[in-house]
């Protein structure tokens, strides 16, 4: 089973990263662009093949190391 | 004082920290490897220097904090331990759960290699005491994730129980937003738990620790630890 975990900086963290991207896209003449947040994204390959449990264990993955939730949210994908 | 140093894959600035306790205590840290899964017994102080371990892979500190040795730092901290975390250290200490908070990438975006000014803003414990409460000191710093971040109610609680142990201060020892060049929350540079025994600190004070090394500004950290953990 197959989970795609998403990770972003939380609502209210400052992403630098994000507004560097945003101030590129406007140098390139990309107009109307209001706000970017980066994240990343992290694609599991579990040897559970129930899609609800691997679902928690990849939440549980999330929440132990691969997000920090103190700056960043996170949303577990089954694919 | 008997002082470990924990060594990661990517650490450095680490013999830079052993000079630093040696010549504060005249006695020679010992160097634990990461994979170590338990501390030397008697152990006054554990130090996690600076660098980028495992590449910063994830996010800085992440993956040293799953580290074996750290489940016996934590437990050392929780049994009355002290614990020093610099730059990378303090990463690691916040991925570990030692100290609260988040570092994020500076508000630059630049990597900053400089020297900044520190206040103390908590004066007396084991890592202060040779410093006076407000007293300003150069320390040199160089990172690329120092952006202290925590939310409004855990920066009001670390303020008003005395848990900020430095900010960033101009050369008037003003904690001004031009100081503060990592884009921190309130100029926090380093950080205490409750206990007053694990503190965490972006800049390098054992960079300056030697008159070969262009000063001795951040000597006072280690004379303190070095008389408060003797007479411990």
């Amino acid at each position: 089973m197959k989970a795609r975990v998403y990770v972003m900086p939380k609502a209210g963290v400052l992403d630098p990263q994000g507004k560097a991207i945003g101030h590129a896209l406007e140098g390139l003449g990309f107009g109307g662009v209001h706000d970017v947040r980066a994240g990343k994204v992290i694609e599991l390959d579990l040897a559970e093949a129930d899609p609800a449990q691997a679902k928690k264990i990849a939440e549980d993955m999330a929440r132990k190391l691969l997000a920090n939730t103190v700056i960043e949210s996170f949303r577990v994908e089954i694919v | 004082m008997k002082a470990a140093i924990i060594v990661f894959p990517g650490t450095n600035r680490e013999r830079d920290m052993r000079l630093a306790l040696k010549r504060a205590s005249g006695r020679e840290p010992a160097m634990l490897f990461h994979r170590e899964a338990a501390l030397p017994k008697g152990l006054d102080l554990v130090v996690l220097p600076g660098g980028f371990s495992y590449g910063d892979y994830l996010r800085c500190g992440a993956m040293a904090a799953q580290s074996p040795i750290m489940r016996a730092v934590k437990d050392f901290a929780a049994a009355g331990g002290h614990v020093l975390g610099v730059c990378n250290g303090f990463q690691i200490m916040i991925e570990a759960g030692l100290l609260p908070g988040g570092l994020l990438r500076n508000a630059t975006l630049r990597f900053l290699s400089m020297d900044c000014r520190l206040r103390v803003e908590r004066a007396g414990t084991a890592f202060t005491a040779h410093w006076q409460q407000g007293d300003c000191f150069r320390a040199p710093m160089a990172h690329g994730d120092g952006n202290y971040f925590a939310d409004d109610a855990t920066l009001d609680r670390l303020e008003g129980e005395g848990l900020v142990t430095f900010r960033y201060v101009d050369e008037a020892g003003k904690a001004t937003e031009a100081a503060n060049r990592n884009g921190s929350a309130r100029n926090i540079a380093g950080v205490l738990s409750p206990n007053l025994r694990v503190c965490g600190l972006m800049p390098h004070p054992e960079d300056l620790v030697d008159p070969l090394m262009g000063g001795e500004d951040g000597l006072p950290m280690f004379q303190s630890l070095a008389e408060r953990l003797v007479a411990a």
